[in-house]
């Protein structure tokens, strides 16, 4: 069990998110940064979909009752156990008592913390991971507040390992999100998607898990900006007609009708998640069959990852 | 990864009928990589995992079941009856809806209430369902300035689109009443009440029959009526 301190600004419970819901428009919601989120997991001895924290620009204090293996990951944040310096993208092993403080992110946006064994708050359609705008899923459909308590499920003891230094993602200062033009990149001139792959673009602090929003060159649309509803992918640009694009991620509404000029790659989205407010960005068109092999080859680099799986995952 | 199917470029029962039609055949046949499926007015989204289903074996397989995409495929209906509260208070664009149309606002509400809607899709937001089948004499231009906040459960026109607002949220519709019945319950075991397809009918009821319905709701002891 752990006792939530100091939740920080918006912790969360997430596990890999909930299928099969978005056509009753409720989307998967889940970590943003799937990799970091994973390698958590398995430094805490965990299967990689167990239910751990998702922390925005600053960590929680919290307190464990009883001895746990956790591993903090994601976006770079001074980490101590009772006020002693401790090391992020490993195992902790932490006696009862121990006090974690999680600090601000120095790069990056999204800290993620696991726990040996998984936090256990009930499952709601399949997933543990919770939806703020829906109020579904997590800790009664909400983020952390102070005094929460929060169950583990009987877990592990992991053997303590480091992810080695290549498994950690370096948090570039402008980092190129490759995309793939479409579906609507005909509803925009072409000086609007030159606009759009010129960039570059700044993080807006309205951005949330629903979207990124970005603000940089102004795209033109050919013939207006809206279309007949149709579904959004995740990683999906949508440009309304103030030109300014908007990135939607794993709280997405699931339909909108707007023009999307593109969408990022799935094997990007971790990435334009730890991009924090402020920050620039720029976007670079690769072609399908690229966008299939970079996903190839994000997906072999994961399962490798920290000692690959501990378990396999549940069927989904 | 995901791929959108276009059936067409127009809101109609033919081409929405023909998506709900290829995502019933996707389930039914059980496509191999097809993860997950969002149907819209003209369009069906399909999330695939590129390591079950090569892209152009996707795209191949999914033409053929759109060819066969027709009305006749498709299982009956289920029919939901929603009651529903015209007034003042509770649809506070009711008097001036009707005189924009130049009905009485008794009119108004029995043409509403009156005509089936087809749930076309249900988006955006949790359970919101996108509904045609709107009789031409009540149809109106959406509101010029959307309004900041409509509850949920409102009741809402705007051109030949039917919508009740699941949740709380930004709309321009015009507001026509509420019914009590949650659309979308985030405790529920099933969250959301309204499926792509269903049929909907609103059955008019007073203030007090609409405090006691929402009581029943509150305390989960109201089942809405489906047949």
């Amino acid at each position: 069990m752990i006792r939530v301190e100091d939740p920080g600004p918006q912790t969360t419970v997430q596990d890999l998110g909930r299928s099969g819901q978005l056509r009753y428009g409720i989307p998967p919601s889940g970590p943003v940064d799937v990799r970091a989120f994973v390698i958590a997991n398995r430094l805490a001895g965990n299967p990689d979909g167990a239910a751990g924290l998702e922390c925005t620009l600053m960590g929680p204090r919290f307190t464990v009752e009883a001895a746990c293996a956790i591993a903090v990951t994601g976006a770079e944040a001074p980490v101590t156990v009772n006020g002693s310096p401790a090391e992020s993208w490993a195992t902790l092993s932490l006696a009862p008592g121990d006090t974690v403080r999680i600090g601000a992110a120095r790069a990056g946006v999204r800290i993620y913390v696991a726990f040996a064994g998984g936090l256990d708050v009930p499952p709601v359609l399949g997933s543990r991971a919770t939806y703020l705008r829906g109020r579904l899923g997590g800790l009664h459909g909400r983020a952390l507040r102070r005094d929460d308590v929060l169950p583990l499920l009987r877990g592990p003891s992991p053997a303590p390992r480091r992810a080695a230094p290549g498994e950690r993602p370096t948090l570039e200062s402008e980092p190129e999100i490759r995309v793939v033009l479409g579906p609507q990149a005909d509803r925009f001139t072409a000086d609007g998607i030159a606009a759009f792959l010129r960039g570059p673009y700044e993080m807006l602090p309205q951005s949330d898990r629903m979207g990124a929003r970005l603000s940089g060159p102004r795209i033109a649309h050919a013939q207006g900006h809206d279309i007949i509803s149709d579904g959004i992918a995740l990683g999906a640009i949508q440009v309304p007609g103030d030109g300014q694009p908007i990135v939607l991620l794993v709280d997405r509404q699931s339909t909108g009708g707007y023009t999307k000029i593109a969408t990022v790659g799935s094997f990007d989205i971790g990435r334009i998640g730890q991009v924090k407010p402020g920050q620039r960005m720029r976007f670079r068109a690769v072609d399908l069959a690229e966008a299939h092999r970079l996903r190839r080859a994000w997906q072999a680099l994961l399962a490798a990852a920290a000692g690959g799986p501990v378990t396999a995952l549940p069927a989904a | 990864m995901a791929l959108c199917v276009e059936l067409g470029d127009e809101i109609s029962a033919e081409v929405n009928t023909r998506v709900r039609a290829l995502e019933f055949l996707i389930q039914a046949k059980g496509f191999p990589g097809v993860v997950e499926t969002v149907p819209t007015f003209r369009s069906l989204l399909v999330y695939y995992d590129p390591g079950q289903v090569a892209f152009e074996a996707l795209c191949a397989g999914l033409g053929e079941l759109a060819e066969q995409a027709t009305t006749a495929t498709l299982p009956p209906a289920r029919l939901v009856e929603l009651p529903c509260c015209y007034d003042a208070e509770l649809g506070p664009d009711l008097v001036a809806a009707a005189e924009r149309l130049g009905l009485t606002t008794d009119e108004l509400v029995r043409l509403h209430a009156g005509a089936e809607y087809v749930v076309y899709f249900v988006g955006f937001t949790p359970g919101l369902p996108y509904m045609a089948g709107v009789p031409e004499r009540i149809r109106l231009p959406r509101l010029p300035t959307p309004r900041v906040k409509v509850p949920a459960g409102s009741v809402g026109l705007g051109g030949a689109q039917y919508c009740i607002y699941s949740v709380e949220s930004p709309g321009g519709y015009w507001l026509l009443g509420r019914t009590p019945v949650r659309l979308y319950d985030p405790e529920a075991v099933e969250p959301t009440l309204l499926r792509p397809g269903d049929r909907v009918r609103m059955r008019p009821i007073d203030r007090a029959e609409y405090d006691a319905i929402a009581a029943g709701v509150a305390a989960r002891t109201y089942t809405p009526v489906i047949a």
